[in-house]
C-alpha cells in the first residue's frame, strides 16, 4: 500500500468554511449529500427552503445536482458533499463534465477520513486529488482550499463562475458541532418544490 | 408494421417527459435515437446506472419529469440509490430492456436477468412488463400514470419476448 504523503493534516473548520461558502444563499438551490455534510449544510442554511438533503445512498449527491441543474438552468445549483461520497459516485464527475451545466457548483468537504464511521482513512489521505479528477474530466474550473484566506475566492467561484465548478475544501476531522436536519424526505421534497415551483407543484 | 419504439416515444412525449438519463443497450438503440431527435427531450448519457436514479430526483425537484433507460444489468447497480426515491416518495419511471430471461444464450446474463424483478420489488418498485409490440402505447401510459399520477416508483420491463434474445 502507498505511504501517505508527508504534509500537514487538513485544518479548516468545516462548519465555518461551509457557512462562508453557502451562507446567505439568496435564490440558490442547495443539495446536501449524506453523512457529515448534512449537519454542515443544516447549520449554514437550515432555514432556507431551497435545500434538499440526499440523505441515503452514498455516492448520489452530484448526480442529483446534475438533474436539478439541467431542469433549472437559470438558477445556481450548489451540491455539498464529502470526499468518499464523491469517489463512490466518481462517474458523476465525468457525467457533469459532459452535460456541462453552467449553473452547477460542487463543494467537497474533504477531511481525508470516513468521519461518520470511526474516522478510517479515506483515499484522499493518500493523495487522491478530487479537484484534479474533476479538472481532468472537464470541469470549467476547480479549486482546492487549504487556508481560510482562500475561502473568499472559493465563495466567489461557487456562486458566480460559469460551471461546472468544483471546490475541494480541506477540512479538519476533529470533532465538530453537529445538528442534523429533520429526516422527513417527503416533507423536504414538497417544501423545496413549493418554494421553487409554486403551490400547484404539490398534490 | 407496428413499431413499439415509436409508440413508447410518442407516449413519453405526450406525457411531458423531459430528461432521459440512459445507459445504452442494443434493445434501446432506436428508442434512444427517437428521444435524441426530440427537442422536448434532454438525453443524459450516464457513466453508470446508480447516478441516473437520483438524477431523476434532481429533475423532479426542479420541475421536470424523466424516464430513465437501461439494461437490466443496471438494476443491480441502482438498488441502494432507489432507496432515496422510496424514502422521499419521488415519482420514478424507468424503461428497462431484459437479458438473462426468455431464450437467453449467454450464461453470464442469467443471474441478473433472473434477479431483476425480485430486486426491483424488494426495494419498492412496481414492475410492469411489455411483451407484445401492439400493447406499447397502453402499457407505457399505464407506467407513466402510475409514476407521475400516483407518485410511485415504476419499472417497465421490455421483455425478451418483445426484443428477442441475441444469438451468438
Amino acid at each position: 500500500m502507498k505511504t501517505m504523503p508527508n504534509r500537514p493534516a487538513p485544518s479548516l473548520d468545516r462548519v465555518e468554511a461551509i457557512k462562508r461558502l453557502i451562507g446567505e444563499p439568496g435564490d440558490m438551490l442547495v443539495l446536501s449529500g449524506l453523512s457529515t455534510v448534512l449537519s454542515d449544510v443544516n447549520l449554514a442554511v437550515g432555514d432556507h427552503e431551497l435545500v434538499f438533503y440526499v440523505r441515503g445512498a452514498m455516492g448520489c449527491a452530484i448526480a442529483t445536482g446534475i438533474g436539478l441543474a439541467v431542469a433549472q438552468p437559470e438558477r445556481r445549483v450548489v451540491v455539498v458533499t464529502g470526499d468518499m461520497e464523491v469517489l463512490m459516485g466518481a462517474g458523476s464527475l465525468s457525467t457533469a463534465a459532459v452535460m456541462a451545466p453552467r449553473n452547477l457548483a460542487v463543494i467537497v468537504a474533504d477531511n481525508e477520513a470516513y468521519g461518520e464511521t470511526g474516522g478510517q482513512t479515506s483515499h484522499t489521505a493518500y493523495g487522491v486529488d478530487i479537484s484534479a479528477m474533476a479538472e481532468a474530466a472537464g470541469f470549467a474550473k476547480v479549486m482546492t482550499v487549504w487556508n481560510e484566506d482562500e475561502l473568499e475566492a472559493a465563495r466567489d467561484m461557487v456562486r458566480n463562475t460559469e460551471g461546472p465548478v468544483l471546490a475541494t475544501i480541506k477540512v479538519s476531522k476533529a470533532p465538530y458541532k453537529r445538528i442534523l436536519p429533520p429526516s422527513d424526505g417527503v416533507h423536504n421534497c414538497n417544501t423545496f418544490r413549493r418554494a421553487l415551483l409554486g403551490p400547484e407543484a404539490i398534490r | 408494421m407496428h413499431d413499439w419504439r415509436k409508440d413508447i416515444h410518442q407516449v413519453l412525449r405526450e406525457e411531458g417527459i423531459r430528461q432521459i438519463p440512459y445507459t445504452p443497450d442494443n434493445g434501446l438503440k432506436d428508442l434512444i435515437k427517437l428521444c435524441e431527435a426530440d427537442e422536448q427531450m434532454i438525453p443524459i448519457p450516464l457513466a453508470n446506472e446508480m447516478e441516473g436514479i437520483t438524477m431523476t430526483a434532481g429533475a423532479w425537484l426542479g420541475g421536470q419529469r424523466s424516464a430513465m433507460m437501461m439494461q437490466c444489468g443496471g438494476v443491480g447497480n441502482s438498488i441502494n440509490a432507489l432507496s432515496v426515491l422510496t424514502t422521499a416518495r419521488f415519482p420514478f419511471l424507468s424503461i428497462i430492456t431484459m437479458r438473462g430471461t426468455f431464450g437467453e444464450n449467454n450464461p453470464w446474463q442469467i443471474p441478473m436477468g433472473q434477479a431483476t424483478r425480485p430486486c426491483l420489488e424488494a426495494i419498492g418498485c412496481i414492475v410492469l412488463e411489455l411483451n407484445r409490440g401492439e400493447d406499447a402505447t397502453k402499457v407505457t401510459r399505464a407506467a407513466v400514470d402510475m409514476a407521475y399520477g400516483s407518485g410511485s416508483r415504476v419499472a417497465l420491463l421490455l421483455t425478451q419476448e418483445l426484443i428477442g434474445a441475441k444469438r451468438f
